[in-house]
């Protein structure tokens, strides 16, 4: 079986000399692909050209997948949607990570062109892209073999890693045509009616085995952390407590005088110690006494602000706010309401807590005018630019080695410890390699933010919500505003806002991002409105989705998988809820119990039915919901991050809980709707809907509402006790 | 020095007695195969054997090792081919895959002492190894898988 090799070695120069067979270099136009040959490229002054694709004489096929595989198996879908249109033989691919050059690789999304994997993007924004090329390909094998062959090409078919003559039974392997092959001038156009229709498809829709699996059970997947290099020493850093603040002294003549240790450094918001072995410097750094300069977030309690600033905030109408989505009089339908319902949400900071904590590892040539930098980033191009930005050098003095990930979930994209190792690497004169111990991955994390939200809704006298306000206030920006529009639902009356604030908190993408704690509040929301009412939660739903097809759907399919209308244990209830992100749609159910002595709420099962259009690899698909579920439930169970004086409470997973196998439900079921639409993401799906089904099943077992997220034990004796 | 058998080899190690397993493993020696995940025995990342015992490897000294038989996940078998690695493979487990190599290590000493165990059983013996990805559900899978076929 052939694997992902780590990273791409892949030079401009070296592709160009090629294998030894056809290199099919693509450049991406401003409006459409184009291939064109490697001899081809080397003259197109000024033309940006790397490979997609690279065929060798011995029929080995090289694709390069630009998905950053932080573990959710992009790295096989990308790789596998350009093989399913050039009709490789899967066997014979080879995949390997795309060099990190956002001008060939890139998505183009709101007219820029990115590299970087957040927001489940890689198979929806890749998809057509690739099997455009994937088919550009294979018309340039059809057309050689035609020419060999002196027949129409029109009349040839491919088989997996071959051209056939239906006539008469001539084969040629790819390998075989790139042994001779030429690119043809001007190139084969891909219309969209040259992709291969779903029925033909041998490896989009199959059970299709991810290729890093092999070496993920074995140790030999390697992870930036595991990379070495010749005279590499080891660095870590003691940062600021409270975000924002400088090193003004330390006690330096000690931990210099430690064993192992190299070398001390300031940098803008901490103190670096670079030793021999990495136990070292973490011994040194455990011995750091550092006087602090007071940073922005110092004095800030985040409990202090959720509680009380927010609340001012949101009741202060001269307060700065952010019209997020404004449509119809949503006065005039509050002030003809027949019933209005209010209702406030919290949640905490949450915390990545990928397993492989943050690293890096940098290294200058000698002249001091060129880095390498070996990174698992959700963002290759970004490490790139944060590096060579760190370095004061240009783009292209950077090169960049994209490693595994081990776990990303929104915290790897955008290199800054990258570019801490550079400025340290180049203070030393050495190649280095910087980890955060856990304990500085927490303290110095990039975290969810905390969020207060009020929301409004009128009804009128049929039940039908006519108005809808939510307002959400916090520290986060664009964070705090994903997944706060409700286009789903057809509310004709909506003001929807943000009120920011800035506590100089570092805050970051988190699984689902604002997703999380908005869905949480608006279906929270309405949940409340259908209990009121009395009308069943999947029906009242769908009275307000008549322009969303895809959510009847997604509805009717959990409902059958969880038998909705049955009856349930003693003490065992359902809960449920809508779920959206990143143009999938879904719809979730839990059933739970609660320990009402302890507070423990403890979810037995879940089943989720997805809109996610065409699903690419079902399995990788599948995994990939299971993952957001507990995800989901470790977020809404357990997780949480508290500041006093601006720094971080917890430390490590003693105090920063994050869901263990002993709180796995029974059960996980996770089907997707069969439709041809284009994919969407799947990444985030499975759990921003966990937190409100969680509150709807505890509500129906206890008539109370759950509003605080994380649903602590503690929390939830508060809310049964009120 | 410190003396003992890593994955079936003898291995002499010159460093600081304090010095905990996992960086004499995976710095020291250079098998990264062991993963450093919170470096204070609360993931499981870092789990090997010692003497045929699952242990965090960032909680032990090498002045305990002397003479001790150490099994990382590279030495578990020298052809990929433990049941637990395949049923791995075929259940499709790790996502990111950092902390699998601590997983499978926790579960090949389950089925060493238990070769059927429970859903139960599995659940309390793996209990201490975080999955950030939330595989768990793939881990009892195979971890089940394994005790058929193996």
């Amino acid at each position: 079986m052939n694997i992902a090799i780590k990273g791409s070695e892949v030079s401009r120069r070296t592709m160009l000399a090629g294998l030894g067979g056809l290199s099919f270099c693509m450049a991406v136009g401003t409006d459409s692909l184009q291939l064109v040959a490697g001899a081809q490229a080397a003259t197109m002054a000024g033309a940006h050209v790397t490979p997609w694709v690279r065929i060798a004489p011995d029929g080995k096929v090289i694709i390069y997948s630009a998905g950053a595989e932080m573990g959710q198996g992009s790295l096989t879908s990308l790789a596998l949607i350009v093989a399913e249109e050039m009709d490789a033989d899967w066997s014979t691919v080879v995949i390997e990570f795309a060099p990190a050059d956002k001008e060939i690789y890139g998505y183009v999304l709101n007219n820029e062109r990115k590299m970087e994997i957040v927001g489940s993007r890689a198979v929806q924004l890749y998809y057509t892209m690739l099997r455009t090329a994937g088919a550009q390909v294979r018309k340039v094998l059809l057309i050689n073999a035609a020419e060999k062959w002196g027949v129409d090409a029109a009349t040839l078919k491919t088989e997996p890693g071959m051209v056939v003559n239906p006539a008469n039974g001539q084969r040629l392997g790819y390998g075989e045509i790139a042994a001779f092959g030429r690119i043809p001038d001007p190139l084969p156009t891909v219309d969209p009616k040259d992709l291969k229709a779903r029925k033909d498809f041998r490896l989009i829709g199959k059970r299709v085995p991810r290729r890093d699996i092999p070496a993920k059970v074995n140790g030999t997947a390697e992870y930036a952390i595991d990379v070495k290099l010749p005279g590499m020493v080891h660095a870590t850093v003691l940062h600021s407590p409270a975000a924002g603040g400088q090193p003004e002294s330390w006690n330096d003549a000690d931990i210099k005088k430690m064993k192992g240790v190299l070398a001390t450094m300031r940098l803008d918001d901490g103190v670096a110690v670079v030793a021999t072995h990495f136990e070292q410097a973490i011994a040194a750094r455990d011995a750091l006494k550092v006087t602090w300069k007071s940073g922005k977030a110092s004095g800030f309690d985040s409990e202090r602000a959720l509680n009380t600033e927010y609340v001012k905030i949101h009741d202060d109408p001269a307060a700065k706010a952010k019209t997020l989505d404004a449509k119809g009089d949503v006065k005039a339908a509050f002030a003809s309401a027949a019933k209005v319902y209010t209702a406030q949400f919290r949640s905490d900071y949450g915390y990545h807590a990928q397993m492989e904590p943050l690293n890096a590892v940098v290294r200058l040539n000698e002249a001091g005018d060129a880095a390498e930098v070996w990174e698992g980033t959700q963002a290759p191009d970004t490490t790139r630019e944060s590096v060579a930005k760190a370095l004061g050098f240009k783009l292209e003095q950077v090169t960049m080695h994209q490693c595994y990930m081990g776990g990303g979930f929104g915290r790897r994209s955008i290199g800054d410890y990258s570019a801490e190792c550079a400025r340290i690497a180049k203070e030393v004169r050495r190649p280095v390699k910087l980890i955060w111990t856990r304990e500085e991955d927490v303290a110095y994390g990039m975290f969810r933010p905390q969020s207060f939200q009020c929301l409004e809704a009128a009804q009128d006298a049929t039940g039908k919500v006519t108005g809808w306000r939510h307002c959400v206030v916090g520290d986060g920006g664009f964070l705090l505003q994903t997944g706060i529009r409700i286009p789903y639902y057809g509310v004709p009356n909506q003001h929807i806002e943000e009120r920011g604030v800035d506590h100089g908190i570092r805050v970051k993408h988190w699984r689902g991002v604002g997703h999380v704690f908005n869905i949480f509040a608006i279906e929270g929301m309405v949940n409340r409105m259908a209990a009121d009412r009395g009308i069943d939660p999947i029906e009242f739903r769908l009275q307000h989705m008549a322009a969303t097809p895809k959510a009847r759907k997604c509805f009717e399919t959990v409902a059958r998988m969880c038998d909705w209308k049955a009856p349930r244990p003693e003490g065992r209830m359902l809960g449920i809820s809508n779920s959206e992100r990143s143009n999938s749609l879904g719809a979730g159910v839990v059933e739970i119990s609660l320990d009402r002595t302890t507070g423990k709420i403890r979810v037995h099962k879940v089943w989720v039915a997805i809109d996610g259009g065409l699903i690419v690899t079902p399995d990788s698909a599948k995994a990939n919901i299971e993952s957001g579920v507990v995800h989901g439930l470790s977020g809404t169970l357990h997780e949480r991050v508290t500041m006093k004086d601006g720094a971080v409470e917890q430390s490590n997973f003693h105090d920063y809980d994050v869901m263990r196998m002993s709180d796995l439900p029974d059960e996980m079921h996770v089907e997707f709707v069969d439709v041809d639409t284009r994919p969407t993401g799947l990444g985030e799906i499975g759990t921003p809907f966990i937190a409100p089904a969680i509150a709807h099943a505890v509500f129906r077992l206890t008539g109370k509402w759950l509003d605080h997220m994380p649903f602590t034990p503690e929390r939830v004796l508060e809310t049964l006790k009120a | 020095m410190v003396s003992f058998l890593l994955n079936e080899k003898r291995v002499s190690v010159e460093a600081d007695p304090a010095t905990p397993l996992l960086w004499v493993i995976r710095d020291h020696v250079g098998l990264p195969g062991t993963k450093y995940g919170c470096g204070a025995g609360l993931c499981g990342a870092c789990t090997v054997h010692v003497d045929g015992k699952a242990e965090r490897s960032c909680q032990m000294q090498l002045s305990a090792l002397e003479g001790k038989k150490v099994v990382t996940i590279e030495g578990l078998s020298p052809t990929s081919s433990h049941p637990l690695q395949q049923a791995w493979i075929t259940e499709q487990v790790p996502q990111c895959g950092y902390c699998q190599s601590g997983q499978i290590m926790k579960a090949a000493e389950l089925l060493a002492d238990k070769p059927k165990p429970t859903r139960a059983e599995i659940i309390a013996h793996m209990d201490g190894n975080i999955c950030r990805c939330g595989t768990y559900n793939r881990i009892i899978a195979a971890v089940e898988r394994a005790s058929r076929e193996g």
